[in-house]
This record gives C-alpha cells, sequence and structure tokens, in this order.
C-alpha cells in the first residue's frame, strides 16, 4: 500500500514538474489548473501521511528510523503548498519553474522515502 | 533611488529596497529553503543520535544548515547590504563546499559518514555546488537593477 502510494506520488509529481516546466517554457505562469494540479498531489502526499502514521501504529517499522521516516513524510507533504504559495507571489514564468522545481523535489524526497521504509 | 526600474518591480515598503527575490530569485530562494531544511534538519537528527559516531561531518553539516539559512533571510529581506552579505556568504559556501568536498576525497578516513557537502554534493544532486556559483551571478546581476546607488 505504501510502496504503491510512493510510486504513484513520485509520478504525479514529475507530471507536475513537466507541466509547469511547459508553462514556463510558453512563458506563462501558474494558472488555476495548475492550482488543481498541486492540489492533486499534495492530495497524495496528505494520503501517503496518513497511510505511514498508520502503518507505524500498527507496529511496523521503517527500516532506517520512524524519526526520519516521519520527517520525510512531513517534509513530502508541505513541499508542493510550498512552492504553490511562491509561485502566487511570483506571477512570471519563474513561478512555473519553481513549482517545477518543487515536484523534482518532491520526487526525490519519495525514492528516499522508498528506502527509508525498505521497500 | 525612489523606484527600482527595472522589471517594474516596486518594494512596497516604507523605504524601497531592491527586491532579491522577483524572476529567477524566486527559484533560488526556495532551493535554498529545501537545503536550510535539509542540512538543518539532517544534523540535528545525527548531532541528537550519533553525534560520536562522525562529529566533524555532522558539525559541518549543521555549518552549512547555518550558512544556507542566512543567505535563504537575505535574499527574502533584500536591499543592498543583505545582496552584500548574501553574495560573501555564498563565496563562503561555494569555498566551504570546494574544501570539504576535497578533503572528503583526500581522506576519507575522517569521514566516518557523509555530510551535506561530501564529494561536492553529490548525495543532492551537486546542488550544494552548483547553487552559490548561480546565486552569485543572480546577485551580481542584482546590482545593477537596482539602479546606480552605492
Amino acid at each position: 500500500m505504501l510502496d504503491a502510494l510512493t510510486v504513484a506520488t513520485s509520478v504525479a509529481a514529475l507530471a507536475l514538474a513537466a507541466w509547469c516546466g511547459f508553462a514556463a517554457y510558453r512563458d506563462q505562469p501558474t494558472k488555476d489548473w495548475h492550482f488543481i494540479g498541486m492540489a492533486v498531489v499534495s492530495l497524495l502526499a496528505l494520503v501517503q501521511l496518513i497511510v505511514g502514521i498508520v502503518q507505524l501504529v500498527r507496529g511496523e517499522k521503517p527500516e532506517q528510523g520512524t524519526t526520519i521516516f516521519v520527517g520525510y513524510l512531513l517534509g513530502a507533504l508541505a513541499c508542493i503548498p510550498a512552492v504553490g504559495f511562491m509561485s502566487l507571489a511570483e506571477r512570471t514564468r519563474w513561478g512555473s519553474v519553481t513549482v517545477a522545481a518543487g515536484g523534482v523535489v518532491l520526487a526525490v524526497l519519495e525514492v528516499r522515502l522508498y528506502d527509508i521504509w525498505g521497500g | 533611488m525612489a523606484v527600482s526600474e527595472e522589471n517594474g518591480t516596486v518594494a512596497g515598503q516604507q523605504k524601497t529596497r531592491p527586491r532579491l527575490i522577483s524572476g529567477p530569485g524566486m527559484l533560488l530562494v526556495w532551493l535554498y529553503g529545501v537545503m536550510v531544511v535539509g542540512a538543518v534538519s539532517r544534523s540535528i537528527v545525527q548531532i541528537a543520535t550519533e553525534f560520536d559516531h562522525a562529529p566533524l561531518a555532522y558539525s559541518l553539516s549543521a555549518i552549512a544548515g547555518v550558512v544556507y539559512g542566512f543567505i535563504t533571510y537575505s535574499l527574502v529581506r533584500g536591499g543592498e547590504t543583505a545582496r552584500r552579505a548574501a553574495l560573501v556568504c555564498c563565496a563562503a559556501e561555494l569555498a566551504g563546499v570546494l574544501i570539504v568536498g576535497t578533503w572528503t576525497l583526500v581522506e576519507p578516513s575522517a569521514f566516518p559518514d557523509a555530510t551535506v557537502w561530501s564529494d561536492y554534493g553529490m548525495g543532492y544532486l551537486f546542488i550544494p555546488v552548483l547553487l552559490p556559483v548561480t546565486a552569485m551571478f543572480w546577485l551580481r546581476r542584482a546590482r545593477g537593477a537596482a539602479g546606480a546607488e552605492s
């Protein structure tokens, strides 16, 4: 369950990065549709956090430690909302580039999460 | 001096500070912010749980986190003083990455565990070595945008 979510979230994050990268290439700021995309990716990260905590409560142990695991889950959740607000403050193509960078960072976090959980 | 002309950016404070986070600056703030969270949280966890394992490596990560934090704050704050301070810190950061990176390659025994700056920041996609160079270009350019003060 958790592994499937990790894969889904990283794919969604990379798709968001490509989409916003394309917007930046066309010299456009982030639009409503982009924010809906960010909401979807953030929702996946939220579900992942909840599932991760449920797994911990049920007594499963992440391979590299509970603290690091929860830290990365929280980081993954905060990632996309943070770039979303930054792109609201920067209504140029550079706002889109920032969101694209946020998607890439989230994908990297997901790879690390996969290792930490020991999948 | 009243209005920074380029990009039509007007800092709306009582005293106009040249903004450092317009355009590409926003991307820099994001990447530096990620490095702050990464370096600081990593060093806190490692210093709290296993400091004796590799004290040098964990202390260097903590220092890196503080430097990143200061640069991020300077970028967000804006203004000529902050720009200069950030420029100095970026130079220090670049020197740190190069020195520590070389150090980890020459004498791996001093580092039982990795730091943020090990192998020129390879574990962080080389962002630690690319970021200060990009930031220094950006900050030098921002001086022109701020007009002929100073």
